[in-house]
């Protein structure tokens, strides 16, 4: 469309879905910034100063002068939550790890299938991923527990002379993290492995290298946008995991989307909640940026 | 190079598969057992899915989110798709690059922040949590993936066929309606069904932004399993696994009727 032609129905096309996001996805955030600035308060809501544009600018000064960093400060003095952050990017970063090793072959194995096969596999690897998160969490609660289908697999075999305890582990958030993210992790990888030009690889051979070599010299540098852009896809939404921890994982140390949920839930603490969601999306800034830029840019190419 | 899988990727394919669909298949197969009992196989029954129509609560919950999701994922799919017409069609715009990244980022977001500032928002302006809120929120959610679908299928697309309804002197609105619309409805359609399956499933976003007499189907199933596996429970899991299965199934054919339909010309 030219933009001589631009009218107010193409101002609209544009206006109404930015103002919505403004609205529900900008907006709150500055919400959640500006309670974690705030005091928790027995009142409704829950916090201290609340914005009182019907006293004028006085209200204006009084609710400035209400804000402090308090909360920050005391993340920052309990070990509680240095800890929930540093094991919440423990666990992400070592599934993201796991996914690629598990990941990559799939995603190669999809592009060397036959042609007319590749679009069943992919509808099968994508299907899980919009198959209920919650239900396969559960299902996972079903083969892990006591005396779930694993424990009397590995008794029948004789692996074990007594069944493991899996629930309540760190091994089952892994098992939970992995079994839920393989989509995100399979379909960008299988995305750029499949653009990949063969001719490249035929060269290779043509100039005498093995086939190992010319997959570590030429197809795996080539995958490297597949590789960043599935690992960001599976990194970032692990670090603020809740379910797969809350359900499978141990009470020992809860992951930071659980310190979350408990701050906000159980201990009513609106301020404290906000301000380690604040933090949390500090510490993931870096990677949603390059995760924005790369996705723009393959949208832009398209497919 | 040969067409032929080898060994190591054959095996790979296989146990990737059997990896991502044992735990579901375990799923369906207990919740047909007669017995209570995890450990014993009391042979097959459908006792558990005959109990689930006298649990009024469950049956109650499930109801609000299908309705939930059915508006959520209208209301998504008409923005989510204005969206997408804007960032393919609409050049450098001012304030494109935020627009852009306020769609991409909710793609990665934590569900955990992305609930907990909704709820912030309900709060501070005061509006009663419940049905509507729980509706709005999956909507912003749910735009964001519409967008890049129907981003996708707008790119590889055949400008040509909207540059000569436009040289024929049809108004942009126009041309959107009867060229383009058509073009990317069958990929309209599977996004409609994806943003619905996302809605149905949500726990997170939806624990934060609904209110009491708006339980939703998830919210309900989280409640009962933190207490353990139980199997009623198996029963509507597997239902829900079903229902959501044949949802994407059909999306997935309509996408590749729509790309079969609406591919550019290339010669």
């Amino acid at each position: 469309m030219k933009s001589t032609q631009r009218s107010w129905l193409a101002k609209l096309v544009v206006g109404v879905p930015y103002a919505w996001l403004i609205a529900f996805f900008f907006v709150p955030f500055l919400i959640v910034v500006k309670i974690s600035l705030s005091q928790t308060a027995i009142a409704q809501p829950p916090y201290t100063p609340v914005l009182d544009l019907s006293a004028g600018w006085g209200g204006i000064v009084g609710f400035f002068a209400g804000l402090s960093f308090d909360n920050y400060v005391f993340l920052g003095s309990d070990p509680l939550y240095v800890l929930s952050y540093g094991k919440s990017v423990e666990i992400a970063a070592l599934s993201t790890a796991m996914l690629l090793v598990i990941g990559y072959p799939i995603a190669y194995a999809m592009t060397r299938a036959p042609r007319r096969l590749q679009p069943v596999l992919l509808l099968l690897v994508i299907l899980p991923f919009w198959t209920a998160f919650l239900i396969r969490i559960y299902a996972w609660i079903n083969i892990l527990q006591h005396d779930g289908p694993l424990n009397q697999l590995l008794l029948a075999l004789h692996l074990v002379g007594e069944p493991p305890v899996w629930l309540s582990t760190n091994t089952a958030v892994y098992i939970g993290i992995v079994y839920s993210y393989l989509p995100f992790m399979v379909l960008p990888l299988y995305a750029t492995l499949e653009k990949l030009d063969e001719s490249l690889l035929e060269a290779a051979a043509d100039l005498g290298c093995p086939r190992w070599r010319a997959f570590w010299l030429v197809t795996l540098p080539l995958s490297a946008p597949g590789v960043v852009a599935g690992a960001l896809l599976c990194f970032i939404p692990a670090v603020g995991e809740f379910v797969i921890p809350d359900l499978l994982g141990g009470s020992r140390t809860a992951m930071i989307g659980q310190t979350i949920w408990t701050e906000f839930f159980a201990n009513k603490d609106w301020p404290t909640a906000s301000a380690v969601a604040v933090v949390l999306v500090c510490l993931l800034v870096t990677p949603i940026v390059v995760f924005q830029h790369q996705t723009m840019r393959s949208a832009e190419q398209g497919r | 190079m040969m067409r032929r899988l080898s060994a190591f990727n054959l095996a790979a394919l296989c146990a990737g598969l059997a990896f991502l669909y044992l735990p579901i298949v375990i799923l369906i197969v207990y919740s047909f057992n007669a017995s209570r009992l995890v450990a014993v196989w009391g042979g097959w029954s459908t006792h558990w899915y005959a109990e689930l129509i006298n649990d009024t609560p469950l049956l109650a919950a499930a109801f609000v989110s299908l309705r939930v999701a059915a508006i959520a994922a209208s209301a998504a799919t008409v923005l989510g798709t204005l969206a997408a017409v804007a960032l393919t069609r609409f050049g450098r715009f001012r304030g494109r690059l935020s627009f852009a990244s306020m769609i991409y980022a909710p793609l990665v977001m934590p569900e955990v922040i992305t609930g907990l500032s909704m709820l912030l928002l309900f709060v501070a302006v005061s509006i009663d949590r419940g049905f509507w809120t729980l509706v709005v929120a999956h909507t912003t959610m749910a735009m964001c993936f519409v967008t890049v679908i129907v981003q996708s299928r707008l790119v590889d697309f055949d400008v040509s066929l909207e540059e000569a309804a436009m040289d024929l002197g049809a108004p942009p609105a126009r041309t959107f309606l009867s060229v383009t619309l058509p073009l990317i409805l069958p990929a309209v359609a599977a996004s409609w069904m994806l943003a619905f399956a996302l809605s149905l499933d949500d726990l997170v976003i939806a624990s934060f932004t609904t209110g009491p007499g708006a339980t939703t189907l998830p919210i309900r199933i989280y409640s009962e399993v933190r207490l353990g596996v139980s199997p009623e429970m198996n029963a509507v899991c597997s239902l829900m696994v079903g229902v959501v299965g044949v949802a994407v199934i059909a999306a997935s054919l309509l996408t590749k009727l729509g790309a079969a339909r609406g591919a550019p010309a290339r010669v």
